[in-house]
C-alpha cells in the first residue's frame, strides 16, 4: 500500500514529510522495545509503529533503514525530534488510534510483517 | 597499503539525545564511500548497539573508526564500570540496564549477541574499574 494510503488509513497526521510519499509500503513492525527491533527487525521492514516517544526510536529507524515511523495513541514528538526525523528524511505520522487497531488496520490493508 | 579512513568520535553517557550520533556519522561516511547498503547496515547495527551500551552502562566513552577498502574496524572504548562475566553479558536476554535505559527502549540483553550477529568478527577486552572496549570488524563482502 502508497505510504499516502497508509496516512489516510489509520486518520494520521503527517509530522515530517518522508522523501518519497509514494512509497510502496509492504513491511512493518510494531514495537516499543527498541532492543527488539534492532535484533528482530528484517532488512525490508519499512515502517515502524510505536508508542514509545523519545529520541532513541528515530536513530533506530535511521540504523535499521525504517522510513516510516507511526506514533500511536495520538503521541506525538517534541521539535527535537521531529528535527532529528527531517534531517535523516524518515517520514513521521502520528496516530489516534491504539497499537492494536493502528496495526491490524495496516495488516488488513495489505501491510506485512516480517518473513510473510 | 593505503591508509584507512579514520573517524572519532565522543560519546556522552546517559546523553540519550545524542546517543547514536556516532553510528549516524560513520554510517553516512560508508554510504559515501560506496560501501554496499547491507554491510552499511550491519557495522551501523552493530556499532549502535556498542555506542548505546557505552551510554547506558559505562558513563560514555569515545569511538573510533577505520574504514579500509574492504573492512571497516569499530571500536567503542569506555572507562566504565567493566563486565564481570562477558560470556553471561553475551547470554540473550541477560542485562542489568537501569530504569531510565528502560524507558527509552533498550534493556533486553540482545545488544552483544545482536553485534556478534552482524559482525564478521567480535571482540570485548573488559577490565573491572577500568573499563571496556568493544572491537568489531565487518567485511564488504561476504
Ligand atoms: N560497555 C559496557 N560496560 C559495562 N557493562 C556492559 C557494557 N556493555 C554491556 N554491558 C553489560 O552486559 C549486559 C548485556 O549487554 P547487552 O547489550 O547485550 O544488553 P543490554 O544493553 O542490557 O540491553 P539491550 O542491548 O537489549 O538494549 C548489560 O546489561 C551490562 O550488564
Ligand atoms: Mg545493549
Amino acid at each position: 500500500m502508497k505510504l499516502s494510503e497508509c496516512v489516510d488509513v489509520i486518520s494520521a497526521n503527517v509530522l515530517v514529510t518522508g522523501e518519497d510519499m509514494d512509497l510502496d509500503v509492504h513491511v512493518a513492525c510494531g514495537a516499543d522495545l527498541m532492543s527488539d527491533v534492532m535484533a528482530f527487525s528484517c532488512s525490508t521492514n519499512q515502517m515502524m509503529l510505536t508508542g514509545l516517544v523519545n529520541p532513541q526510536t528515530i536513530r533506530t529507524a535511521e540504523m535499521m533503514d525504517v522510513k516510516v515511523v507511526v506514533f500511536v495513541r495520538g503521541k506525538v514528538p517534541d521539535r527535537g525530534m521531529l528535527d532529528l526525523a527531517q534531517e535523516k528524511g524518515i517520514c513521521v505520522l502520528s496516530t489516534p488510534l491504539p497499537m492494536f487497531s493502528a496495526c491490524g488496520i495496516l495488516y488488513q490493508n495489505g501491510v506485512k510483517g516480517k518473513g510473510e | 597499503m593505503i591508509e584507512p579512513v579514520k573517524l572519532e568520535y565522543k560519546i556522552r553517557g546517559s546523553d540519550f539525545i545524542n546517543a547514536g550520533e556516532a553510528s549516524s556519522g560513520t554510517k553516512k561516511a560508508l554510504n559515501r564511500l560506496g560501501v554496499s547498503p547491507a554491510a552499511v547496515k550491519r557495522a551501523a547495527i552493530a556499532m549502535y548497539e556498542a555506542e548505546i551500551n557505552a551510554v547506558i552502562h559505562a558513563d560514555g566513552g569515545e569511538a573510533e573508526v577505520f574504514i579500509y577498502s574492504d573492512h571497516v574496524i569499530i571500536r567503542i572504548i569506555d572507562q566504565g564500570p567493566g563486565i564481570p562475566d562477558v560470556s553471561l553479558a553475551m547470554q540473550e536476554g541477560w542485562s542489568t540496564a537501569p530504569d531510565i535505559a528502560r524507558e527509552m527502549g533498550f534493556g533486553a540483553g540482545m545488544g552483544l549477541p545482536n553485534i556478534k550477529k552482524h559482525s564478521d568478527d567480535m571482540s570485548i577486552e573488559t577490565e573491572i574499574g577500568k573499563g571496556t572496549t568493544v572491537t568489531i570488524t565487518v567485511r564488504f563482502q561476504v
